[in-house]
């Protein structure tokens, strides 16, 4: 590589960083209490804890749950009902004052399916945690505010290759994993930082680029309402606002008819982000392990209980859908947690390495012209 | 041309065989439970203890 090129993409890979490492150090220190959110919720006390009973005892059917939910926090309508694997008695409910009320704004609790009793998940709703998801998401600045941290994770994409280019005229003459340790603290971190940063190189642009996909999310639903949903619909555009629906007992029977040897993920109730002013959304969830994560919905009239639609998924849909357990680190068990909080810790030491690098070498610039200037 | 291609795989021969192991391991999981987790730890585990290595300092 000539000297000319090297000091290009050398200027590539100092300016692409420094824009973004404070986002990036943001971003991974807000990251590291998310990976073990879990684990954090439960001693903290907020997360539900479900009374023991006999493992047969029969849960109650999905209306009586919506009646249950309503006389616990009158005033609100349900938006959500979800299932979660770890929790096979728990129904994951969400209200708000209205169906369409902003997923920020509203109001997740735990049902008990056996006997409707409410049991609340402040972490879901506020606290510390709530903190650290909101910072890390849009640092309470809405679209905006994800959008800029999309476009610092595609900077941090452009400082990863550049890094990678600037690996080779680096490591020519030396060893993999050579760390200098007895010359200069500059060198010794030099190498480590070209060290780490090789090593964590996959994991560090799978994590960031599945989070720039994760952050655009919501301009993903965007299309998938114009787009997918809006053809489904279309037939009810200039329907009345419906007065009441009807009874959420059976929608998981239904959409298991037309969707067999799929399992339950959602259900969202009219009105919502992702479901129409007719219709109930129930998304199911395939079998397998790798098509758990992707969601087909089906469209339940919501005043006949007829199917109007098996959606087909849109592939951006499959995307955003595949690309949030490889950024969250939560499907392989406690040891990937583990190695996830490892590496996360890692890469703050690449971004801080990489700042104390630029000011090091720029500082001994500075000292040379100003040596060069008192010469002459 | 011959040298510069030997220097390019032996400066990123052994990244590259850690970045392959880490990209199976960061899919294996998707797939399944017990051996497919066990390929994916480690798959993160080789790039974790390499980096930690080089931290500790040695003598």
């Amino acid at each position: 590589m000539k000297s000319k090129t090297i000091r290009r993409w050398s200027l590539v890979h100092t300016w692409s960083s420094l824009i973004c490492t404070v986002f990036l150090l943001m971003l991974a220190v807000t990251g590291l209490p998310l990976i073990f959110h879990h684990e954090i919720e439960h001693p903290l006390g907020d997360a539900a804890e479900f009374r023991n009973m006999p493992a047969d005892t029969p849960q109650l059917d999905l209306q009586q749950l919506v009646e249950k939910a309503q006389a616990h926090s009158p005033g609100e309508v349900v938006q959500y009902f979800a299932w979660d694997e770890d929790e096979p008695n728990g129904v994951v409910t969400i209200m708000a004052p209205t169906p369409g009320t902003e997923p920020n704004a509203s109001h997740t609790f735990m049902l008990d399916a056996r006997t409707g009793e409410a049991l609340e998940t402040p972490a879901a709703n506020g606290g510390f945690m709530m903190v650290m998801r909101r910072l890390h998401v849009d640092m309470y600045a809405g679209l905006p505010g994800k959008l800029l941290l999309a476009s610092m994770g595609l900077l941090f994409v452009v400082a990863i290759i550049s890094g990678v280019v600037l690996y080779l005229p680096f490591m020519r003459r030396l060893k993999f994993a050579t760390v200098r340790q007895d010359k200069s603290p500059r060198l010794r971190w030099l190498d480590l930082h070209n060290l780490i940063g090789v090593v964590t190189l996959v994991w560090a642009l799978t994590v960031g680029v599945t989070g720039v996909i994760a952050a655009c999310a919501d301009l993903i639903i965007a299309a998938w309402r114009n787009d997918s949903l809006g053809a489904m619909v279309e037939p009810y555009r200039n329907a009345a606002p419906l007065a009441q629906l009807a009874p959420a007992t059976r929608l998981l029977d239904i959409a298991r008819d037309v969707a067999p040897d799929m399992e339950p993920s959602f259900i969202a109730f009219p009105g919502t982000l992702f479901s129409s002013a007719h219709h109930y959304g129930v998304f199911m969830k395939g079998s397998t392990h790798l098509t758990s994560h992707l969601l087909t919905p089906v469209l339940i009239d919501a005043s006949t209980l007829e199917v109007t639609a098996v959606a087909e998924r849109p592939w951006y849909m499959d995307l955003m859908s595949l690309s949030l357990p490889l950024h969250f680190g939560d499907y392989g068990g406690r040891p990937m947690q583990i190695f996830w909080a490892t590496l996360d810790v890692l890469t703050i030491i690449v971004l801080g390495s990489g700042v104390y690098l630029w000011i090091v070498r720029r500082r001994a610039t500075r000292r040379s012209t100003v040596d060069m200037e008192a010469v002459s | 041309m011959k040298p510069r291609q030997s220097s390019f795989w032996k400066v990123f021969g052994l990244p590259a065989a850690i970045g392959a192991l880490c990209a199976v391991g960061l899919f294996s999981a998707l797939l399944g439970d017990g051996l497919w987790d066990a390929v994916s730890w480690l798959g993160l585990g080789i790039p974790s203890v390499v980096a930690v290595r080089g931290l500790v300092p040695r003598r």
